[in-house]
């Protein structure tokens, strides 16, 4: 594993995903690696291919239009490792979050513990739990088995018990899946986790591994009643979603050969680099991370060296979109667009783009809804974290405090102007206090996070080379003001000297322009209760790197609140996209 | 880039896997010609388990309880039939609460599978099997039209197709059907509320071919006990015009609707007219790359599809009037105006 330049290997990292395959090239540049280009082209695992090869080369392919370089041979073979006339690579490695949610069962003993900690496991990768078992279960062993059964699960996670507490409850539990995966014919057996009491683990592998396709045995993520532990699990559990993959899609097998064995999922490769994040970025409050992707919509915090990874599938922004309305209304969506249209045609949108998943909005209008759908799940997701992660998003429901905000997803990454992707993100998330909204506009993160378990020096050379772009300074103050009242004094400092000051009035947008390669200094001066993130009144100075918005200031207020009148509303919305440039 | 493909052919050859939804018995033979209509192969589905806790109810430890255990593994019981019975004077005999198969011994156990009902498996589609899957299906090979559909509700049936359409963008009333219809697949237009599926159900019909559907009646039409086929999406879209031409001209034909659609495996929800053809004409092809020349749907997601011939691929990344970029192509569309159009958003007609 090459830690050092000294070896200099390149390396192509290939993220293939429900609808988009991409492939990143990665080399030494000038001492030390830079990312060079990026191939995209629609993934395959579909018919009418049926074979996530043909992405993965037609990616390639452009990848090589790209850059001039040849990394196939004639027949499509990736050449590994690299030829001293050039062509071919030194390494590749994998990420994939392509296929259907994995359909789940989770099984515990007590629902605000064991059971709790599994789902929330569960929840960071790309599951969707279909039936819960517990020790409160009233069902008979036979009932609970059938439920099973009808769903035909392809994995079933497995927790409870504290190491070196009572095992019986837990066993019976294990008995009912052992009799379930036992009666379900060879090729449909589920693949089985388990991170319960450490003193069954060696009795559920025996019991399980022949009767299962796959056994994972992870250290207990609740090994005490006050301690849960995901991490060790996490990791298992990623190995095991890969295995399950393969065996749908088994092209992955050569993917895997090819990439010396480095085939993870995306969300798992995205957490780690949220992780490293925390520590690149020095970031005292934290960094947070939306990927707003077609099959799901992932969020990553990194708190205090804690990572909390969240995988919505039921948020996702192509097929997952017919079954929205189960966690909203139209309404809720409808506010956000600026177009005007009747509810029943964003009720259609929702469902035509179901089974459209990879459509491009091609007129205003489909922009107009697709916009105001990625604001809406975004807004959902933070509700959802502030649910599962009561300790993180304290604070009346707002969004925390993070430094940055990173975002990815064609939907925000393509929007035609950086106003449009400013705008998608504050009016979804709603941050609060002082941040920095970055975007991994070529959605580089999963492929750094996954290139790290190959070379741990490449993510750290090829951040510092700006492979993330910085889109605005957010200041969003928050207070108990009247519409229209002075909320906030700013001192805007050039590095010329040149200096503006501004005053902002609750309810404003304002944009402060620092272009890109220019720094500034921000002094901020709340008047009277007015909180930028330091508390009540408490004024504070910025260092601003310039950025296409440079600083936007959002005293729109927290939770935003729209006009109720459809036409008002729309054109509140047309009016803060022109103040941040259109 | 490979292309999303689309069948819409007048004469084409067909060839179908035709599949059990649990492993089961296959009643015909390869070669043998089969009509739409009939059986194929059957199985049963949806069956229970009882589990018979001797260890328990002999209060003994499992190990000691096995050797009272009467049945083996695969044994078919009666209900009321002993199935353990421990020795000594005060001997108990244990007997099965219900009919079935003994499927699991062990841990002083006995698991039985009872119940369930009997499905059958019909062809679909007129034609030759070609092939048998064992325990599972057959592969059948037909000619005919094929149309293929966005949405179904995973039934399958055949009947004489009655139109009810006189233009591509008719709504199809509850009121518009009477018992004169009762046994035919219905062509029609939109569906906009649910009482029309259950109006439909109530005749009853064999099928509808609806153009589009209003997401307020998907959960009727899902429900429903007969084959549902949305050829054009979500909300009100008129059947294209080559789709009107199509199928408006093949009226009391046999159809058949196998409303089957599975998106990971790429199944798509079809329509097959049969056609007595004495030669075969060739298969359809499933992998295209784009090309000048195509035939394409442009699938519009705020408005009806439409039809035209791509002229032209650009190169790299193009920029759209909404100001998005993505690869796209130049399109002509049927009234000879030229738009250009994101390759996501084609689909290859052929």
């Amino acid at each position: 594993m090459p830690t050092s330049l000294v070896e200099g290997n390149s390396l192509l990292t290939v993220d293939i995903g429900s609808v988009n395959t991409r492939a990143a090239y990665f080399d030494v540049v000038e001492g030390s690696y830079r990312f060079i280009a990026m191939g995209q082209a629609r993934t395959t695992a579909n018919p009418p291919t049926n074979n996530i090869i043909i992405g993965v080369q037609d990616a390639i392919r452009n990848l090589q239009n790209l850059t001039g370089k040849t990394l196939m041979d004639d027949e499509g073979r990736l050449v590994i490792p690299s030829q001293p006339d050039g062509t071919g690579v030194d390494h590749l490695a994998t990420s994939v979050s392509a296929g259907s949610a994995l359909k789940t069962v989770v099984v515990g003993l007590l629902p605000d513990v064991s059971l709790r900690s599994i789902e929330s496991l569960a929840q960071t990768t790309y599951t969707r739990v279909v039936e819960t078992l517990g020790m409160n279960d009233s069902r008979k062993m036979e009932e609970q088995v059938d439920a099973i059964l009808r769903y035909s699960p392809d994995l079933i996670m497995i927790a409870g018990g504290t190491d070196g507490g009572a095992t019986q409850s837990l066993q019976k539990l294990i008995e009912v899946i052992g009799l379930t995966s036992y009666l379900l014919p060879e090729s449909k057996r589920p693949a089985i986790l388990y991170a319960g009491n450490h003193a069954l683990a060696d009795d559920v592998e025996a019991a399980l591994k022949n009767i299962s396709s796959a056994v994972a045995i992870c250290p207990n993520i609740r090994p005490s009643l006050e301690l849960e532990d995901l991490a060790p699990a996490q990791s298992a559990l990623a190995g095991l979603v890969m295995q399950i993959r393969e065996q749908q899609m088994s092209q992955l097998h050569d993917v895997r050969y090819l990439s010396g064995g480095t085939l993870i999922p995306t969300a798992y490769a995205l957490g780690r680099m949220v992780r490293f994040l925390a520590r690149y970025f020095g970031s005292d409050k934290g960094v947070f991370n939306v990927d707003l992707g077609a099959s799901a919509l992932t969020t990553a915090t990194s708190l205090s060296g804690d990572l909390n990874l969240s995988v919505f599938p039921q948020f996702g922004m192509g097929e997952p979109l017919s079954g929205l309305l189960r966690y909203t209304n139209l309404e809720e969506i409808e506010r956000w667009v600026t177009v005007d249209i009747p509810k029943e045609a964003l009720r259609d949108y929702l469902y035509q783009k179901s089974i459209y998943p990879a459509n491009t909005p091609a007129n205003a209008e489909e922009l107009a809804i697709e916009q105001a759908i990625a604001r809406h799940v975004m807004y959902l997701s933070m509700r959802a974290m502030t649910a599962r992660f009561p300790g993180a998003f304290s604070g009346e429901g707002q969004f925390p405090q993070f430094e940055p905000i990173i975002a990815s997803g064609s939907t925000i990454t393509n929007a035609p102007t950086a106003g449009q992707k400013l705008l998608m993100l504050l009016d979804g998330l709603q941050p609060v206090g002082v941040t920095t909204i970055v975007l991994d506009q070529n959605n580089l993160l999963p492929m750094l996070g996954v290139a790290a378990e190959q070379n741990n020096l490449m993510p750290v050379q090829v951040l510092d080379s700006g492979a993330l772009s910085y889109l605005a300074k957010v200041i969003c103050p928050v207070g108990n003001t009247a519409y229209g009242t002075p909320i906030l004094n700013l001192k805007l400092i050039q590095e010329d000297g040149m200096t503006s000051e501004t005053e902002t009035k609750m309810g404003a947008l304002q944009m402060l322009p620092v272009p890109s390669g220019r720094m500034a200094r921000l002094q901020l001066r709340p008047i009277g209760r007015t909180d930028v993130g330091l508390g009540p009144g408490k004024g504070m100075e910025v260092e601003i790197v310039g950025s296409p918005l440079g600083v936007v200031v959002d005293a729109r207020g927290r939770p935003l609140k729209l006009p109720t009148e459809g036409g008002a509303r729309r054109d509140l919305l047309k009016k803060w996209l022109s103040r941040v440039g259109g | 880039m490979p292309a999303q493909v689309v069948h819409i052919l007048p004469v084409t050859t067909i060839v179908r896997k035709r599949l059990l939804p649990v492993d089961g018995q296959i009643i015909v033979k390869e070669n043998q010609k089969v009509s739409a209509s009939d059986s194929i192969a059957e199985a049963i589905t949806g069956r229970k388990h009882v589990i018979i806790d001797v260890a328990s109810q002999l209060k003994l430890s499992p190990k000691k309880a096995e050797p009272f255990i009467k049945v083996k593994r695969g044994q078919k019981v009666a209900k009321g039939d002993i199935v353990a019975e421990s020795g000594g004077l005060l001997a108990q005999e244990i007997t099965t609460p219900a009919s079935g198969r003994v499927v699991v011994l062990g841990g002083g156990k006995i698991v039985l599978e009872t119940g369930g009902s009997q499905v059958e498996l019909k062809a679909g589609l007129s034609g030759t099997v070609t092939a048998i899957i064992p325990n599972r299906g057959v592969i059948i090979r037909a000619v005919g039209s094929l149309i293929q559909g966005v949405w179904g509700n995973n039934r399958v049936d055949t009947g004489v197709m009655i139109s009810l359409l006189d233009k591509p963008e008719d709504t199809l009333e509850a009121s518009r059907m009477d018992v004169s219809l009762r046994g035919a697949i219905l062509l029609a237009g939109h569906v906009a509320e649910a009482s029309v599926i259950k109006a439909a159900g109530d005749l009853p019909v064999r099928g509808l071919i609806l153009s589009s559907i209003s997401p307020n009646a998907i959960n009727a039409a899902a429900q429903a006990n007969f084959p549902v086929l949305v050829l054009e999406g979500f909300g009100k879209r008129p059947l294209s015009p080559t789709l009107f031409k199509l199928l408006t001209t093949n009226v009391k034909r046999e159809v058949s609707i196998l409303a089957d659609m599975d998106r990971q495996s790429g199944q798509r929800p079809e329509l097959v007219i049969s056609l007595p053809l004495s030669q075969e004409p060739p298969e359809p092809r499933d992998d295209e790359a784009f090309a000048p020349g195509q035939t394409v749907r442009i699938c519009w997601l705020t408005r009806p599809a439409q039809t035209g011939t791509l002229t032209q691929l650009r190169p790299g990344i193009s920029t759209l009037p909404n100001g998005v970029s993505a690869p796209a192509a130049d399109v002509r569309l049927e009234n000879g105006e030229q738009i250009l159009v994101p390759l996501n958003n084609l689909e290859v007609l052929g």
